[in-house]
């Protein structure tokens, strides 16, 4: 297999309140040999927020990164649902209205950019799994994930909606998604099957929507206690900051103890290929996690 | 494979039946919630197993399952066109007009058992019929008509270009089959919110250019708890729609339109969508702290303070400056460019 490089866009939560995030992402990529080059110069993506106010602007930031990307000439990889989302959106938008993407070629020009569309754009999940492949991860493994069971948790914005996601997501099926289910198997772990898997976070009305934001959060979490998860695991960040820092007031709204460590997907990867604490981050969690760390099997 | 190996309850009736069974059928188990409100406790699920054709759609199984095994087995149906929106249900928890969707196709995707279930169990009144009174209230609540001062002797028509025309075509193809309502996991646990047909048929009408209700229905979807800034982008409703709507594609140009219209106020919501643009002019990322305090208000921020005092003692927040509680966002290499671009593409203000 050539050498995978890819370039990264970090987005906002690894490069604040989830720095175990990027840590671990960069130490799972050295361990599998894939060469990263960050992209320095990437935005925020507007976290389908932005759009909400101004959608165009939001398309002419997302074509801004995605320049980037196409510069170095390599595949950008995100490592959060909501990038994936906004990025893959833009791109689409652009490939497929010559209209849009010329008024939005026409701002990038006056800062000396113009967007391609030659890059494509994957969620690091897809890239080890499609890329990099399964039984070359599970050759790597050194301490297997065998004593967890681990639940799932997709998060929207890897799968939905599946047209636009397709090409990037290995035809990830939004109603019954398995890439994570495959990816804990290939760690050794023993993945949970439950109903909501594949469901919202409520992570995006946090704040105007409080209630509805911590019943859906709530829901899932629950229903992954309920079928013996020891922990769970997510692609995206937001979905861990929802079920990880706000994890009390989900309980207290749902009228039930949850305490239920939510690890990134790069993190759990991390534990199995044994890199370090440091790297896997597990001490910024603020539902308690560093117990699932182990240096041996 | 022969009749006699199927495992159906029943004798087949008749030969043409036989005759369809041809040697590509699949033996399909349909696991079908049963329920009937006058008599049940509690609902219950019974397995009906059929050969299945390549040609069959879902409907015709849910026919099979009347005319074959239990004539009181009830749900919705009419046109058997995809048109009259009636035969909408859930199979294996993919929102499914049963008319127009071909069953070997879902057992493709979910294998040979499949679920078949109402569009809202909560709202089942006897097996795959529901309930849609919450859908035709909200419905109804957003106008959906064109509004309009009609002369009753017009010497012309109300002419449209082919342009202002397309500005809705995709949203009036919209049967109210309530697929995207009931896939909605707002609507499920907030008895307010008006639900993703109800904004499409919203959008559809304002933006009708023969149309004078368009500020009152962005008022309508503008509503905190009830309008479209209760919506949690899981774009549930995008996957789920049988006609290809993307409603959530209109929940945003709803957004964008209470701003172009003036109607979008100050709120936690609105500050919400704008304030990412603070972070962006200062660091080029979202400044995570600021948002929250932007959108909230400081008389908001207590219910956060618990939450970020957690935050800070698992070490999340990062002083990128060295000092606490200075620069906890790092900036973006080529900042001035992101400005730039900021400054000359914004089109909306609040």
């Amino acid at each position: 297999m050539s050498k995978l490089h890819y370039a990264l866009f970090t987005g906002c939560t690894a490069r604040q309140s989830t720095p175990e995030l990027l840590s671990s992402t960069l130490a799972v990529a050295k361990k599998l040999g894939i060469e990263i080059t960050i992209l320095e110069e990437a935005s925020c993506c507007g976290a389908s927020h932005l759009q909400d106010f101004d959608e165009f602007l939001a398309h002419v930031i997302n074509a801004r990164n995605i320049c980037y990307a196409e510069k170095h000439g390599l595949t950008m990889i995100t490592i959060c649902n909501t990038c994936q989302l906004n990025s893959a959106m833009t791109k689409h938008a652009l490939d497929t209205d010559p209209d849009l993407r010329a008024r939005v070629n026409e701002k990038l020009a006056e800062v000396g950019l113009e967007y391609k569309g030659t890059s494509e754009i994957k969620h690091f999940l897809y890239a080890l799994i499609d890329d990099y492949g399964l039984e070359n991860i599970k050759d790597k493994v050194q301490i297997p994930l065998s004593r967890f069971n681990i639940a799932p948790f997709y998060g929207c914005h890897n799968i939905r909606p599946s047209e636009l996601h397709h090409d990037a997501n290995g035809g990830e099926n939004p109603y019954a998604p398995n890439s994570l289910d495959r990816l804990i198997e290939a760690l050794e772990g023993h993945p949970v099957d439950y109903d909501h898997k594949n469901k919202c976070c409520g992570f995006h009305v946090e704040l105007q929507a409080n209630h509805t934001s911590e019943v859906l959060a709530g829901n899932a979490m629950i229903d992954a206690v309920d079928n013996n998860a020891d922990l769970m695991v997510t692609p995206c960040p937001l979905c861990h900051l929802k079920m990880d820092t706000y994890q009390d007031d989900i309980g207290k709204v749902i009228g039930r103890d949850v305490e239920l460590p939510v690890l990134h997907m790069p993190q759990m990867v991390a534990l199995a290929l044994g890199c370090t604490p440091e790297e896997i981050g597990l001490k910024y969690h603020v539902q308690k996690a560093t117990h699932l760390y182990s240096e041996t099997a | 494979m022969s009749t006699q190996e199927v495992t159906t309850e029943y004798e087949p009736f008749d030969t043409d039946e036989m005759e369809s069974l041809s040697p590509d059928t699949v033996t399909v188990t349909l696991k079908t919630f049963r329920f009937n409100a006058e008599t049940d406790y509690l609902p219950y699920y019974k397995n009906y197993t059929m050969e299945v054709g390549k040609d069959e759609l879902i409907l015709d199984l849910l026919n099979r399952i009347k005319w074959e095994h239990d004539g009181s087995f009830s749900y919705r149906r009419s046109c058997r066109h995809g048109i009259c929106g009636a035969c909408g249900i859930k199979v294996n928890g993919k929102a499914t007009l049963a008319c127009k969707q071909n069953a070997l196709e879902l057992v493709k995707l979910f294998g040979n058992e499949l679920l078949i279930e109402p569009q809202s169990k909560k709202r089942a009144v006897k097996d795959m019929i529901i309930d849609k009174k919450d859908f035709w209230d909200k419905h109804a609540a957003v106008k959906p008509y064109v509004v309009a001062e009609i002369d009753p002797h017009p010497e012309h028509e109300t002419k449209q270009s082919i342009e202002e025309f397309n500005r809705f075509l995709d949203a009036d193809l919209c049967i109210q089959c309530g697929s995207c309502h009931y896939a909605c996991p707002v609507v499920e646990v907030n008895e307010d919110y008006l639900g993703p047909a109800a904004f499409n048929a919203a959008y559809r009408f304002t933006v009708d250019t023969r149309d004078e209700a368009g500020k009152e229905r962005l008022e309508i979807t503008a509503q905190p708890g009830a309008g479209v800034w209760d919506c949690v982008k899981c774009y549930e409703c995008a996957e789920a729609c049988p006609k290809e709507i993307n409603p959530i594609e209109k929940i945003t140009k709803l957004h964008n339109l209470q701003f172009e219209e003036g109607v979008a106020r100050s709120n936690v919501a609105t500050r919400h969508a704008e304030g990412f643009l603070r972070g962006m002019k200062k660091h080029g990322y979202l400044d995570e702290a600021d948002i929250v305090l932007y959108s909230e208000g400081f008389l908001g921020m207590y219910k956060h303070l618990k939450t970020a005092i957690k935050m800070l003692k698992a070490g999340k927040i990062h002083w990128h400056s060295g000092v606490p509680f200075i620069q906890s966002v790092p900036k973006i290499k080529n900042h001035d460019e992101l400005k730039k671009l900021i400054e000359i593409s914004q089109t909306h203000t609040l």
